[in-house]
């Protein structure tokens, strides 16, 4: 799956990082909790959340998310977006709530990584 | 040899937004230098978990950080309130950080735990009222 198969399923915009959108996506991570990206998101990750603030940005940074997903109509602000276009890290906005947008990529082959304990 | 390289940082804790700078330097510095991306990962998560502690606990602090040919040392020293109980610090899910840091999407009592698995050895100094040193070392 690439980030654009990502914007077709979960109807999303793309606000940030648009000449990334064919990067490889092969996992996903859906948290409002940074601390718990940071403990369990995989590589080649996409990472699904409602919260909105410049660590998540930052967050996906070290963690080399692949795309950012933001859920339940949240909007980036405008430092947020040019932190994101600075690293080559794709934005995207969608207006389905955080289980329905898990559900999607579920639905359509994406997964969530092995459990390691 | 002239390997060896030395990067330092302050941290500030007057604003939360920018948590994380030093981190991001340091990240782009050793792909820069072609580090593995296992170790830069390493590195990355440590750093930025410890930098976020500093803010949240300690009221910002000082990083050193020193790249050798085989490993990667980071020291973070603060003078914030120093640790308690470091036994409980280390247990995965425990917390002192305060709700606001909770809706920032911080305070899961992962830090220490994430910072101890992504490096090859950590050691904490902490002296209550003092101030607490954390080195990490992240061997390639």
């Amino acid at each position: 799956m690439t980030v654009n198969d990502i914007i077709d399923l979960l109807e999303c915009e793309a606000i940030a990082g648009k000449d990334h959108l064919d990067n490889e996506v092969k996992t996903a991570c859906g948290s409002d909790m940074m601390s718990d990206v940071l403990a369990f998101a995989k590589t080649q990750c996409v990472l699904l959340t409602g919260l909105c603030n410049p660590q998540v940005i930052r967050t996906a940074e070290m963690m080399d998310i692949v795309a950012i997903i933001f859920v339940r109509g949240k909007k980036p602000d405008a430092t947020m977006i040019e932190m994101a276009d600075e690293l080559g890290l794709p934005i995207l906005t969608t207006y389905h709530r955080m289980f329905s947008s898990c559900g999607l990529l579920y639905e359509n082959g994406l997964r969530g990584g092995i459990i390691d304990g | 040899m002239a390997d060896v390289m030395e990067l330092n940082y302050t941290v500030s804790n007057e604003d939360f937004t920018r948590a994380g700078e030093a981190s991001s330097d340091v990240k782009k510095k050793l792909k820069q230098l072609g580090v593995s991306p296992d170790a830069i990962r390493k590195v990355a998560i440590a750093l930025y978990e410890g930098e976020i502690n500093m803010i949240i606990h300690a009221y910002g602090g000082k990083i050193k950080v020193t790249i050798s040919e085989d490993a990667i040392t980071l020291i973070l020293a603060d003078k914030g309130p120093g640790i308690a109980d470091v036994e409980k610090a280390m247990q995965a899910g425990y917390s002192t950080a305060p709700d606001k840091v909770r809706s920032l999407g911080f305070g899961a009592g992962m830090g220490l735990p994430n910072m101890k698995k992504n490096s090859d050895e950590m050691d904490i100094k902490t002296e209550l009222g003092v101030g607490t040193t954390v080195t990490m070392v992240i061997r390639f």
